[in-house]
């Protein structure tokens, strides 16, 4: 029986490179997002500058806001590369094991298998919690179309009114806890697929860093929420 | 010991199958799994009715014939194959529910028998090395660091049991493609051919309608010969680098 075979280049190796390097990319753009906001604590002065200083960044060789719309394009181009392979992949692997009706083992014992983590068993459900997480986050913070305790042109008052409202940082904690289960095996499955988990030390070293890149980045971008709702900030 | 066994019944490939329970009552701990099954197919035979059919071989856990889903996990509860499996492992009561290893790609053909030739197939595509006839060469011309040696035998011991598809939750079969990439890609002979290698095995795998792999590890940790998911990150790290050279 011959099958048709796809060639390398279309491989489920090849697309999910192409998600572990959009992901890594937005890694690297949290990393960053997480050191301005911890900018609220120099006050609104620093912070309202260093938000005004992200659109006039590389002028004059760039336009005004030519940098964010460079960031902006980039970021976009990743997140629709990391949800066409999630969604590519999703489908084949829902065909490679949906066989016949109902579920693939009809016993009900041992659902988690051997050793699957809660991070890996919510990764697709988290990531679309994420992507809807990110579009009412534009909308809050970015457009300010969503503004519990009022809008403002100022990007620090935004985010000490946002965060005056308890269930707006009950709201971004519960996303951030995703983002974080998301990093935890995003980070280290990015590894494996790049390739570096060629050893045991290497792989205890994946392990390490994808536990920290999840951690640090759930606790920075959480320390500013909690500190303007206990009225730290200010 | 009293047990009952739920075992999935498929009287061919087009039917549809379904779980049907049997009570055993004096199941020996010492009993191996498959002769447990024996137990009952004689028993079955008696009452006239079908025998369950299943795999099985050596029935010494090295030629990778057998393998059921006991309990929603790919060769039960221990690391091991399901003929090393025994009823000490189960105790008095228990329910055990026995299902095929479940994968498009392995269809069944009867009750618990699956049809791995798509292993058979990803093999062919590559995983292999051309050696030329005639006498034997010199054995120390070849020299091999013994650290890759190690890794690469490790890598040798798959069985292709198929276990590793059955406890994917994508169904990939990354585990045992990746585990002959390793062991042919760590030896001096397997470098000719190894960028070619990565690339026939990885279409095929692909091709045979294989789910891909999401580093979950349930693999590794059914797989009775304990084939380490490093396996797989060197066959990423072969085909992204064959891909880089433009070689596919």
């Amino acid at each position: 029986m011959t099958k048709q075979r796809v060639g390398a280049r279309r491989s489920t190796v090849a697309l999910k490179a192409l998600m572990a390097v959009s992901g890594l990319l937005m890694v690297g753009y949290l990393l960053l997002h997480m050191y301005g906001n911890l900018k609220v604590f120099s006050g609104q002065v620093k912070f309202d500058e260093y938000s005004h200083h992200l659109r006039t960044l590389g002028e004059p060789i760039l336009p005004y806001e030519g940098a964010l719309w460079i960031i902006r394009v980039v970021l976009l181009a990743a997140i629709i590369a990391h949800v066409y392979s999630a969604v590519v992949l999703t489908i084949r692997d829902r065909k490679a094991t949906r066989v016949g009706s109902g579920p693939r083992y009809k016993s009900k014992q041992n659902k988690r298998g051997f050793q699957r983590t809660y991070a890996s068993f919510t990764l697709r459900w988290g990531g679309v919690i994420i992507f809807l997480f990110i579009i009412f986050h534009l909308l809050n913070l970015t457009t300010n179309d969503i503004a519990p305790g009022g809008a403002s042109p100022s990007p620090y008052v935004r985010v000490m009114n946002t965060f005056s409202e308890w269930y707006m940082v009950l709201a971004y904690t519960l996303a951030l806890l995703a983002v974080g289960f998301h990093l935890r095996h995003g980070v280290w499955a990015a590894g494996m697929t790049l390739g570096a988990n060629t050893s045991v030390k290497a792989r205890r070293n994946l392990n390490v860093l994808a536990y920290a890149v999840a951690g640090i980045i759930t606790l920075g971008f959480l320390v500013p929420p909690f500190a303007i709702f206990f009225g730290w900030v200010g | 010991m009293k047990i009952t066994v739920r075992v999935w019944r498929q009287a061919n490939p087009s039917a549809e199958g379904k779980m049907v329970a049997y009570d055993l009552d004096h199941v020996s701990e010492h009993m191996s799994f498959l002769e447990m099954l024996d137990v009952l197919n004689e028993r079955l035979t008696l009452e006239g009715e079908e025998p369950i059919a299943f795999d099985s071989d050596c029935r010494e856990g090295i030629c990778g014939m057998c393998g059921l889903v006991i309990n929603g996990l790919a060769h039960g509860p221990e690391r091991t194959t399901t003929c090393q499996l025994h009823m000490r492992s189960f105790k008095d009561g228990d329910v055990i529910d026995i299902e095929p290893w479940r994968s498009s790609s392995f269809p069944v053909v009867k009750d618990l028998v699956v049809d791995r030739g798509a292993f058979d197939r990803i093999i062919a595509a590559g995983g292999y090395i051309s050696a030329p006839t005639g006498s034997a060469p010199e054995a120390n011309n070849l020299p091999v660091p013994k650290a890759d040696a190690d890794h690469a035998f490790e890598a040798a011991t798959c069985i292709g049991c198929g276990a590793c598809v059955a406890a994917c939750p994508n169904g990939s079969a990354m585990l045992f493609t990746a585990a002959k990439i390793t062991h042919l890609g760590l030896l001096p002979q397997g470098q000719p051919e190894r960028t070619s290698r990565v690339i026939g095995m990885v279409e095929q795998h692909d091709a045979e309608g294989f789910g891909n792999c999401t580093n979950i590890g349930e693999c590794t940790a059914a797989c009775p010969k304990g084939i380490p998911l490093d396996t797989i990150s060197r066959l990423n790290r072969d085909l992204l680098g064959a891909l880089a050279k433009g070689k596919a």
